[in-house]
């Protein structure tokens, strides 16, 4: 199948299509993890983005469906060097491009990968546009890439959120937990639903009152998509819900709660997207190897006076975590529930949260 | 944690000569643990037995002794130098043993010397095995069941209670020496035997066996802060039950899940953590493949061959950084130098392929069990890097400089198309395992087959059939078809080369190359830069591929191409990294750009910061061509790297390259024996009697003219393969018969073979007028022993000075004549009169050894003179010398079975050492003991000689008897020693029954043996299983008689190793 990637700079790549036929487009951007592959495309944060992997090798040991992060592939696009139809691994179901072909997602192999990361680093993140089937035409899709909306300017929480409210029932007097559904990787609830508690999920455009009738021990902010100033009813929720029950953030999370105490956020210029990204707790002098992926961050002069910066990034210093001891907010950049990506915070995270809710 | 303060002076221990097991790689970490050590202002002092490394150069460390590694002579260094630390991680097994004795005799009590980075409780926990079990049963962490035998009993009974098969390993030993695989009692019983008799703690581990499971492995760095952090994952293509460093072994793992990646990292986390690692360390873990399950099998809390292949695979520098964490340093406290600005506490990402092949030594030992297994027997290795596994493959593949281009295709071999034949060679894998599974696939072999019997994960025998696929499709066209080169194009993708497809399309490499470069088929360089691209990177570190973007920035500098020497291997060692490496601080010094070429992962030479730029490619003429193509250099250096770089002159000449220093022309008179010939004749110079034969009966006129013995050798060699002497025409006939396929193309060189004669090798820089005679080094065993092989001393001790004048003279005017720029190594042999037996322009494997023995930089000099330069008059002629060096080589018999320990004109050694002292004695004693001969004090010493060495082992007995020894013989011997007032005790040979010799040998009561190979046929069979029994028992052997004199000679000066005395390269240089 003939394929073709459409940069809002004006260049062009071509490939070879597989997956789906048909149109994506999104802001392209690139992660550089060499496993996870599985995990990533189904990851929600990355709706209304084309993902590209570093890493040339992909579908290597298939597709087993054993660690979907949602309901199926959230990626608008896939971007890779090489795809390997022959996988080998004793739990695999499909291959990637039989994955791709079933839920519709257009996906382009053969092209240099690392040319257009080495673009992306210098140029920032770019809109594209890729194009995959018989009869393509190069020039709508250089429009495409050109044309479409800003990432900022799209509602795509509302997209990857679940559509209703819903619980997971914990043991007899267990704690309660309310989740605000931005977008969130099926791995967190794992991690919340190993601890036995019950779980309350809500939508993204719920109400504080809808939240505070379960009487939640504390609330979590999912990751999720995009802008977080798009994010203007969550931002709400925790404006409310603050300083009244414990408040976790992962990722957007983190910067939706940044927003509603006052803080600011900015873009990066290509954003953080890895399973090596190291960050320095300030406390413990310790340095954690995180999986991450965000296209924006908090503006760590902002948080001065309504949180204390608590965990940086050793490469670039952008907040990685942040705390308000007093309003009794904790919240990471990074994702502790990995998948894809190192585990070295997960149980440090999820303990966290477990003490302060187990104080209650 | 800042850098500690009271770290001011610190010991590194070395890992002495080359052997199979420890290579190159422990000088590459030590090399770059000093440059780490500096950077801090640390006071360094080192110690190296093996002067062909770069870390025992005198501005490596402030204090270089190259003095034998025994716990008596490193602790007679710290009571001399006082250091306060000693940093064991970096030397190997043996430098880790030897910290590991310093601390168990309380030496470093003694000496207030502390033991910095990971300590020595760490070491022993990990490297004794009930307390590493222990450890992993902490942590919860599982082993494969295994059981500690001191005895042949106990080791039946554990074998019973784990089940066959078992893996025997014995205790403390390298590079998997001695280790077995026993599917019942009888194999069982023999493993165990020589287990327990190669163990430093007589003791074997058994274990329970887990062949056929995915070897996977982990390179960890952990700071004092408990930071800690995955390099590189590793996985071996061959799965357990080939040693990792006979595996085929790829980074990063590709045919794990990511949880089950993590699974693995967290357990390595988790164990480091434990350990208590301060540095670096390897762990090894074998995976189940049809279902989730893991074992840790192997920790090493070291540098290791694994660590120095993962920082060449991701450009991460873990020498340097496991240095800093000894010193204090945490790891977001250390920089990252690829990057220049992000810290080394994050781990690298790679977007490449890698690819590594081990070199095997059995184009040396035609007669060497070739089976791979867990004893590991390769000396050397090669890697690639691809974006692809194919590309990644087929390159490591012609960088093994074996004379093949690719994985087949490439006219060098028939392809195996019968069935059953490889079925058993896919059971029994062999060095050439990776073409057999080749064969296999193209003859039709279903891939579950090839799987059943390789248990190579499936998914890498569908990438092997992805080649040859390519190969058919290119088959099916010709250079006419249309789109033929977007076909090309794909191949070239697949990494192969023009060489195959020459092959394919009945074409020539250069017709190829000109046509696909008119098509824009070109290579482009990738960048290697620890994180896929998302930083900038700084380090000028790449490789080739067939893709869209070439990253190459050239300069407008003054630039050449300096070609390394490749994997290591017999004949081509360490010398050739360690003259690499200093022709490219030579032209630094100079102002010129250097770039190197070169494929060996465990050099100097491809650290990331040697060369201004490095480019990690295979050493072929498309491959290097392609670099010089895109870079434009002034010239380029092929002298430095050994044969193989030399191998390319001719063809990069008539391509039009500037070869430097030494033109080809002057290379190939040299080279070419009929052009050299009338050279030597027509300067007079005596030569000996010589001839080509095309055929068998050229071959039988020639030796009958110059008569016999003979010394017969098919022309291109590479350390004296094929090389044999022969005594009669029966012989010749024979020889000529097995060893080689004579033809007009490959005719067969046959010299007066010169006996009894003294061999000289001279190393020379000349300028083409004036010529700096390095060394006269004259070698203790006679002519006819490849002078790879023989021990050699510097100055010489048996010429006059006329010989001397001579030899100057000789090496003097041959330079001139030769057109010599840059080095020369000539081979001398003197009998009546001084002949010249060959000259190399090029670097020799003694270049090292003589620079260490003078104090004068040979190759550094000599890459000055290639750019121009003329010799720095201080320099011309032979420089005096005050005291004695002796060189004295190492051989892998032991981990070769069969391998008959006898040393003749084919090279069969892997490394040297170095002694040095004020007379030739204890500087031949000290070489001994640097290579691991420890000469004994007293005892008994057996003696069995062959006919013609009969009155000259006399006056060897003579003095053995008077330094007290009990002297052994068999009759004839005992016979001949007894009329000449010798008491010397008779005792039975193998052949004549029992107790014999070899049961002697085995209740430990011999401490000496010496037995000259005899060409009798019974006498050389019983020798045979002395000389192998006295290699596996580890008792002292010697099989020449200069080699017995000068022994005794040795002994006579240092009666055990508290006689000797030891002192710096700094303080000899000095006065």
């Amino acid at each position: 199948m003939k394929s073709i990637l459409a940069l809002e700079d004006g260049s062009l790549v071509e490939g070879v299509g597989f997956g789906a036929e048909g149109t994506a487009i999104g802001e392209l951007v690139f992660a550089t993890p060499f496993t996870g592959y599985e995990e990533a495309i189904t990851d929600p944060s990355y709706k209304g983005q084309i993902l590209m992997l570093t890493y040339p090798l992909v579908g290597n040991y298939g597709v087993s469906g054993a660690k979907f992060q949602s309901n199926g592939i959230k990626t608008e696009g896939f971007v890779i060097r090489e795809k390997c139809d022959l996988h080998s691994h004793y739990k695999s179901r499909q291959s990637l491009d039989a994955f791709l072909r079933d839920e519709g997602a257009p996906g382009i192999s053969e092209v240099d990968t690392r040319m257009l990361t080495r673009k992306i680093r210098e140029y920032g993140t770019m809109k594209a546009c890729l194009c995959n089937g018989e009869d393509i035409d190069r020039g709508r899709a250089l429009e495409l890439a050109k044309a479409q909306p800003d990432i900022s300017e799209l509602d795509l929480i509302g997209q990857v959120t679940c559509k209703h409210a819903y619980k997971i029932m914990g043991g007899e007097k267990s704690k309660r937990i309310a989740v605000l559904d931005l977008g969130i990787k099926r791995n967190i609830l794992n991690n919340l639903e190993k601890r036995n508690w019950s779980i309350f999920v809500f939508p993204s455009n719920s109400t504080e009152s809808e939240i505070r009738a379960v009487e939640p021990d504390a609330l979590l902010l999912s990751n999720g998509p995009g802008d977080p100033k798009q994010g203007s009813n969550a931002i709400k929720i925790v404006k409310e819900l603050v300083g009244e029950i414990p408040i976790f953030g992962i990722c957007l999370g983190l910067q939706i709660i940044a927003l509603a105490l006052g803080c600011d956020t900015y873009k990066l210029k290509f954003g953080h997207r890895g399973a090596n990204q190291p960050v320095k707790d300030l406390k413990s002098g310790r340095v954690y190897i995180t999986s991450q992926n965000h296209g924006f961050a908090v503006d760590k002069d902002s948080l001065e006076g309504d949180a204390e910066l608590t965990q940086i990034n050793v490469n670039d210093h952008t907040v990685e975590g942040f705390e308000n001891p007093y309003l009794d907010v904790k919240c990471v950049q990074y994702h502790p529930e990995a998948s894809p990506g190192p585990w070295d915070t997960e149980k440090w995270f999820f303990d966290e949260l477990a003490t302060k809710i187990n104080k209650r | 944690m800042p850098k500690r303060e009271n770290i001011k002076k610190v010991l590194v221990i070395g890992s002495g000569p080359i052997i199979i097991g420890q290579a190159a790689e422990f000088d590459y970490s030590g090399s770059q643990a000093c440059r780490s050590l500096r950077e801090e202002g640390v006071e360094i002092v080192l110690v190296n037995s093996n002067p062909a490394t770069f870390q025992t150069d005198v501005g490596v460390a402030d204090k270089v002794y190259i003095e034998p590694l025994t716990l008596e002579i490193v602790a007679e260094i710290i009571r001399k130098e006082r250091p306060d630390s000693l940093l064991p991680t970096q030397g190997g097994q043996t430098g880790l043993n030897l910290a590991v004795q310093l601390h168990k005799t309380g030496v470093l009590k003694e000496t207030g010397c502390r033991v910095i980075g990971t300590s020595v409780e760490s070491i022993m926990r990990a490297e004794e095995r009930e307390l590493f079990f222990d450890l992993m049963k902490d942590v919860g962490e599982p082993v494969p069941k295994s059981i500690k035998a001191s005895s042949l009993e106990e080791a039946k009974k554990g074998a019973e209670e784990i089940g066959f098969p078992v893996i025997i390993r014995p205790g403390y030993c390298l590079g998997g020496t001695g280790t077995g695989i026993a599917y019942n009692m009888v194999e069982l019983e023999q493993i165990t035997m020589r287990g327990l008799d190669l163990s430093m703690n007589s003791e074997v581990n058994l274990d329970q066996c887990v062949i056929g499971w995915k070897e996977i492995e982990f390179e960890m760095v952990r700071d004092s802060a408990d930071n800690c952090i995955t390099i590189c994952s590793m996985e071996n293509v061959d799965p357990m039950g080939i040693h990792t460093g006979d595996s085929i072994v790829v980074a990063p793992v590709l045919t794990l899940t990511d949880r089950e990646y993590h699974i693995l990292r967290n357990a390595a986390i988790r164990i480091v953590r434990a350990l208590k690692v301060e540095g670096g360390c390897n762990i090894q873990f074998a995976v189940r493949p049809d279902k989730f399950d893991y074992f840790v099998i192997e920790v090493n809390p070291r540098l290791s061959r694994s660590s120095a292949l993962a920082s060449k695979a991701t450009g991460y520098p873990i020498a340097r950084v496991a240095t800093k964490i000894a010193l204090g340093l945490n790891l977001d406290e250390i920089l990252n130098r690829v990057t220049g600005k992000t810290p080394a506490s994050f781990e690298p990402t790679i977007d490449y392929i890698v690819c590594k092949i081990p070199r095997w030594p059995f184009d040396k030992f035609k007669e060497a069990n070739k089976i791979i297994g867990t004893q590991m027997k390769a000396t050397g290795e090669v890697m690639a890097i691809g974006r692809m596994f194919e590309e990644a493959l087929q390159k490591a593949i012609r960088s093994l400089d074996t004379g093949r281009y690719g994985l087949g295709a490439d006219g060098e071999s028939e392809p195996i198309t019968d069935a059953e034949d490889l079925r058993t060679k896919l059971r029994k894998p062999t060095d050439m395992r990776i073409f057999h599974v080749r064969d296999a696939i193209a003859m039709g072999m279903g891939i579950d087959e090839i799987y059943d019997l390789t248990k190579i994960d499936r998914w890498f025998l569908y990438k092997i059939r992805n080649i040859i696929s390519m190969e058919r499709e290119l088959r099916n066209l010709s250079l006419d078809s249309p789109d033929v080169f977007m076909t090309i194009k794909e191949a070239k993708k697949l990494g192969f080369s023009d060489l195959q497809l020459a092959h394919i399309f009945r074409s020539d490499e250069i017709t190829i190359r000109e046509l696909r470069k008119k098509k824009g088929i070109k290579a482009v360089y990738k960048m290697v830069d620890t994180c896929a691209a998302e930083f900038e990177a700084r380090t000028p570190y790449y490789y080739s591929s067939y893709e869209e973007e070439d990253e190459i920035v050239s300069s407008d500098k003054k630039k050449v191409i300096i070609l390394g020497g490749g994997p290591i291997r017999i004949g081509q060692g360490i010398e050739f990294d360690y003259c690499t490496v200093h022709a490219v601080f030579a032209l630094k010094e100079e102002g010129v750009e250097t770039i190197v070429i070169n494929n060996n992962p465990e050099t100097v030479s491809t650290d990331f910061d040697i060369s201004d730029k490095l480019y990690f490619e295979p050493l072929t003429f498309e491959d290097v061509m392609n670099v010089i193509e895109r870079e434009d250099p002034y010239g380029v250096m092929v002298q430095f790297g050994g044969q193989t770089p030399i191998n390319l002159a001719e063809q990069l000449s008539m391509a039009g390259v500037k070869i430097l220093g030494t033109p080809y022309e002057s290379i190939d008179l040299a080279e070419d024996r009929g052009k050299f010939r009338l050279l030597l004749e027509r300067l007079g110079i005596p030569q000996a009697e010589s001839g080509t034969a095309m055929s068998l009966e050229e071959a039988r006129k020639i030796a009958s003219r110059i008569n016999y013995p003979v010394l017969v050798r098919p022309s291109y060699v590479l350390g004296g393969r094929a090389m044999e002497v022969v005594y009669d025409q029966k012989e010749l006939d024979i020889y000529m018969a097995e060893a080689v396929r004579v033809s007009p193309k490959h005719p067969v060189l046959i010299d007066k073979f010169l006996q009894p004669a003294i061999e000289l090798d001279v190393d020379a820089v000349s300028d083409g007028e004036n010529v700096l005679i390095g060394g006269i080094m004259e070698h203790i065993e006679h002519a006819g022993i490849h002078s790879g092989d023989s021990a050699c001393v510097v100055p010489p001790q048996s010429l006059s000075d006329e010989t001397i004048q001579i030899v100057k003279e000789y090496t003097t005017r041959l330079a001139r004549e030769i057109c010599v720029k840059g080095l020369m190594n000539i081979q001398y042999a003197v009998k009546d009169k001084v002949y010249v037996l060959e000259v190399n322009p090029r670097a020799s494997r003694t270049i090292p050894f003589i620079s260490k023995a003078v104090g004068i930089p040979l190759a550094k000099l000599a890459a000055k003179v290639m750019l121009g330069q003329s010799l720095p008059k201080t320099y011309v002629g032979l420089p005096p010398i005050g005291h004695v060096a002796v060189k004295e080589v190492v051989f892998p018999f032991i981990k070769l079975p069969g391998v008959d320990p006898v040393l003749g004109p084919e090279m069969k050694s892997t490394g040297e050492a170095m002694g040095i002292d004020v007379d030739f004695g204890r500087a031949f004693y000290k070489a001994q003991l640097g290579a691991n001969m420890r000469l004994p004090a007293k005892g008994d010493v057996f003696l069995s000689v062959k006919e013609e060495d009969k009155d000259l082992i006399i006056p060897v007995a003579k003095k053995l008897q008077q330094m007290g020894f009990d002297i052994f013989a068999t009759n004839g011997t005992a016979e001949a020693l007894r009329q000449e007032g010798v008491r010397a005790k008779e005792i039975l040979k193998v052949s004549e029954g029992r107790p014999n010799v070899v049961d002697y040998m085995k209740s430990r009561k011999i401490s000496l043996v010496i037995n000259t190979p005899s060409r009798k046929k019974e006498a050389k069979r019983d020798g045979y299983v002395i000389r192998r029994n006295a290699v596996e028992l580890n008792i002292p052997y010697i099989t020449t008689i200069a080699g017995a004199q000068a022994s005794v000679e040795a002994m006579e000066k240092i009666g055990g190793t508290k006689d000797i005395t030891i002192k710096s390269l700094q303080e000899y240089y000095g006065g």
